[in-house]
């Protein structure tokens, strides 16, 4: 059969279409974006009238695919790693309502933050919630999960986690399609009380969550992601989750493994082959990529059995994504690296775009506050957050998503007035509007400046929830008209900029600034396109 | 059969395009193939490379082993060098002599340049000149692309193909100009091997 050629996240998308998929939910965050788009992007995905939209953020989004899931029919979320931190109320009661049609939530981690502020693992997240996991070793895998993930969901009736990491979403492999399933046809919860989580039935529910365990484990002794084979040297075992199993075969294309191995896809951990390997061999060695999640449960809190070589005990970085030389590393195989790189090259770090809207916000936000000081800008998640480099040098602070409008309400509180938030438009209708609530309720001196370039810029441009709405939602969380002031960001307005920002500034309120100026992505997107069109029409 | 290759640029210059060139390629023909991207910050004007392998048997990691790359093909000079521990002792660079000036304190090109030519196996071209004299300067990574062809283990014919699925939708015009920019390419490094 045919193979196409696809990113993990395609594989993904793709395998979801394949398997009756009825919606997908998700806020764009790297390495989870293109999962979105290949389903808005696809043929067969519009003529299945697959819904495929942009949520404002995470928490909407989970909460939008349970809702699909209680009307019966396979949704599908998406986010990247922090993202389930925002999703984390409705993903964790999730658990506990359990599912009525398919429901698997994708978490794309990030180890050795590529893009992310943290390398948070998503498999805690699972393990808090009581629901399985399943973790792809390929994008073949990753498309065969997707559907075994809707299958186990709708037999357990609980979502499912298909957790990826950023190497696998963005790698590209040969792919081979399963037959296409049907969707699910709308069917209520045999219980109407299913999902109304009042203590009485909370208790109840969580009770049965807890008793599916021991079924949920039998799964994954059961299941074709995990196996376990013996080894003719019983002085090691390896433990290879997801792609950790990529990384030790690489070191073992030549010859044949000499150990045992327990390869991991599904979780819970299948405890019988954990002990398994474990009585077999001396000593065991846990490869994961992310934390040591696996590595400390074997360990336990004294470590008094045998030794279990990982991540704690410095047989594998502390941090960082896997790679086949620290499999051999740990391994004791040794490898001829190449020439060292030249002492005179150069890093080059990602910058704003020449001609980004952002720059020339920021140059006049830098002047305008020249008065008062530095280091009074909380900022935020986006292309801006790259103003905190040289050249622009413009602000203090990147933590999550929303947290520049708080944190500045905060630091005015203790004193520093004023107090400067800069956040984009995309991430201002994902986590600010209730900031800013806070700071009108609060009536912080604090300005807020909502750079509006019309997109969701740092993941390649998708729709922005708040397009053309920012400043009517500023207006209705109560702040003043005449303290909303839309400026255009361009270097022939600069001095008028910096006036405005001054005014401002020195205003003992609340007050929004927007500098409004599209993408120069999206921009030359949107006039390449045009061009194109114009020529076939003449 | 396996070849291990790294391309390299800068956030923006087209090396996916490459990438996907060779992937579409050794697809045609039946082979194994694992390709890691760059996506997501790193894009805006960064550094940035992608990990290519094509084999005959099936591929373990998605990441090339240190010391294990078999060609960097790179669109940009002082990205080529960044790579260098990746690349196998007998390796191979191709590279475009054409820097892509973006931070303040860009190396010297000559002490680039020279560092290339200090290693084995090289071809340096000035792959911006050589697009312009096919038609536009945009075809620059298609130059690097042909002049990598001969080292691919792949079929002339399937790149070719390649190319023209890839550029489908973009009309006749511009995938006669890859076209003639791969082959000027290629001549260039048959001529001077």
């Amino acid at each position: 059969m045919k193979k196409l050629l696809l990113l993990g996240d395609e594989a993904i998308a793709q395998g979801a279409i394949d398997s009756g998929l009825s919606g997908v939910y998700a806020y764009p965050g790297t390495p989870s974006t293109e999962i979105m788009e290949y389903i808005q992007a696809s043929g067969e995905s519009k003529k299945l009238n697959i819904r495929a939209l942009w949520s404002a953020n995470e928490k909407t989004a989970m909460e939008s695919a349970l809702g699909m899931s209680y009307a019966g029919k396979r949704a599908l979320v998406c986010m990247k790693h922090v993202g389930l931190n925002v999703a984390a109320d409705a993903f964790l009661n999730s658990a506990i309502t359990g599912a009525n049609g398919g429901l698997v939530v994708v978490a794309a981690d990030d180890p050795s933050m590529h893009s992310s502020q943290n390398e948070q693992d998503s498999r805690f997240y699972a393990k808090f919630s009581f629901i399985p996991a399943l973790e792809p070793t390929n994008q073949q895998e990753a498309y065969d999960m997707i559907r075994y993930g809707f299958d186990l969901s709708e037999k357990m009736r609980i979502p499912v986690m298909l957790r990826i990491t950023t190497r696998l979403a963005h790698s590209r492999s040969g792919v081979v399609r399963k037959a296409m399933k049907q969707q699910n046809e709308l069917k209520l919860p045999d219980n109407l009380r299913q999902f109304v989580l009042l203590p009485a039935i909370a208790r109840k529910q969580y009770r049965e969550l807890l008793d599916k365990q021991h079924e949920l484990q039998q799964l994954s002794e059961d299941s074709s992601f995990n196996y376990y084979q013996t080894g003719s040297d019983k002085s090691l075992g390896i433990i290879a989750c997801g792609l950790a199993f990529n990384y030790l075969m690489e070191n073992f294309s030549e010859t044949p493994l000499p150990y045992g191995l327990l390869k991991i896809g599904q979780y819970p951990l299948p405890v019988e082959m954990v002990s398994k390997i474990y009585n077999d061999c001396d000593a065991v060695l846990v490869l994961e990529d992310g934390y040591p999640i696996v590595e400390e449960l074997l360990k336990g809190t004294l470590n008094t059995g045998k030794p279990i070589h990982g991540r704690l005990d410095g047989a594998i970085p502390r941090d960082g994504e896997l790679t086949p030389n620290i499999v051999a590393k740990a391994l004791g195989i040794g490898f001829q690296a190449g020439k060292d790189i030249p002492g005179f090259l150069k890093n080059r770090p990602p910058r704003l775009c020449d001609g980004c809207s952002h720059s020339d916000a920021f140059l006049a936000l830098n002047e305008a506050i020249l008065t008062y000081g530095k280091g009074r800008v909380f900022s935020d998640i986006g292309c801006y957050t790259l103003s905190a480099l040289e050249p622009l040098e413009s602000i203090n602070s990147c933590v999550d998503m929303g947290a520049s409008i708080t944190m500045a309400i905060g630091a005015a509180d203790a004193g520093l007035v004023p107090a400067v938030a800069a956040i984009g438009d995309s991430t201002f209708t994902h986590s600010g509007i209730t900031g800013l609530l806070d700071a009108v309720n609060n009536n912080s001196p604090i300005t807020i400046l909502i750079l509006d370039n019309s997109t969701t810029g740092m993941t390649g441009g998708q729709t922005s929830s708040a397009y053309g709405k920012v400043e009517d939602i500023c207006r209705g969380v109560g702040v003043k008209e005449e303290h909303i002031r839309i400026i255009k960001p361009l270097r022939k307005n600069h001095e008028e900029n910096i006036l405005i920002m001054k005014e401002e500034l020195a205003y003992q309120g609340v007050s929004v600034i927007i500098p409004r100026r599209e993408c120069i992505q999206t921009l030359n997107r949107r006039m390449r396109q045009q061009a194109k069109m114009k020529t076939f029409e003449g | 059969m396996k070849k291990n290759i790294i391309l390299a640029g800068v956030g923006g210059q087209g090396i996916l395009s490459i990438a996907a060139c060779i992937g579409l390629a050794a697809i045609e023909e039946g082979l194994f193939l694992k390709q890691a991207e760059v996506h997501g910050m790193s894009q805006r004007g960064g550094a940035v490379q992608s990990h290519l392998r094509i084999s005959s048997t099936e591929i373990a990691s998605d990441l090339i082993p240190e010391g294990k790359a078999d060609i960097i093909i790179s669109v940009e000079p002082m990205e080529s060098l960044r790579y260098l521990p990746m690349l196998s002792p007998d390796g191979l660079i191709i590279t475009s002599i054409n820097p892509f000036v973006n931070i303040n304190n860009y190396p010297d090109l000559e002490i680039i340049l020279h560092e290339i030519w200090k290693q084995p196996r090289y071809f340096t071209l000035d792959a911006d000149a050589m697009a312009k004299e096919c038609g536009s300067v945009k075809a620059a990574n298609m130059i690097i692309l042909g002049a990598a062809t001969p080292f691919l283990g792949l079929k002339p014919q399937s790149i070719e193909n390649a190319i023209r699925t890839l550029f489908k939708n973009k009309g006749d015009e511009l995938i006669e100009l890859n076209l003639k920019a791969k082959n000027a390419g290629l001549n260039y490094v048959n001529e001077n091997s």
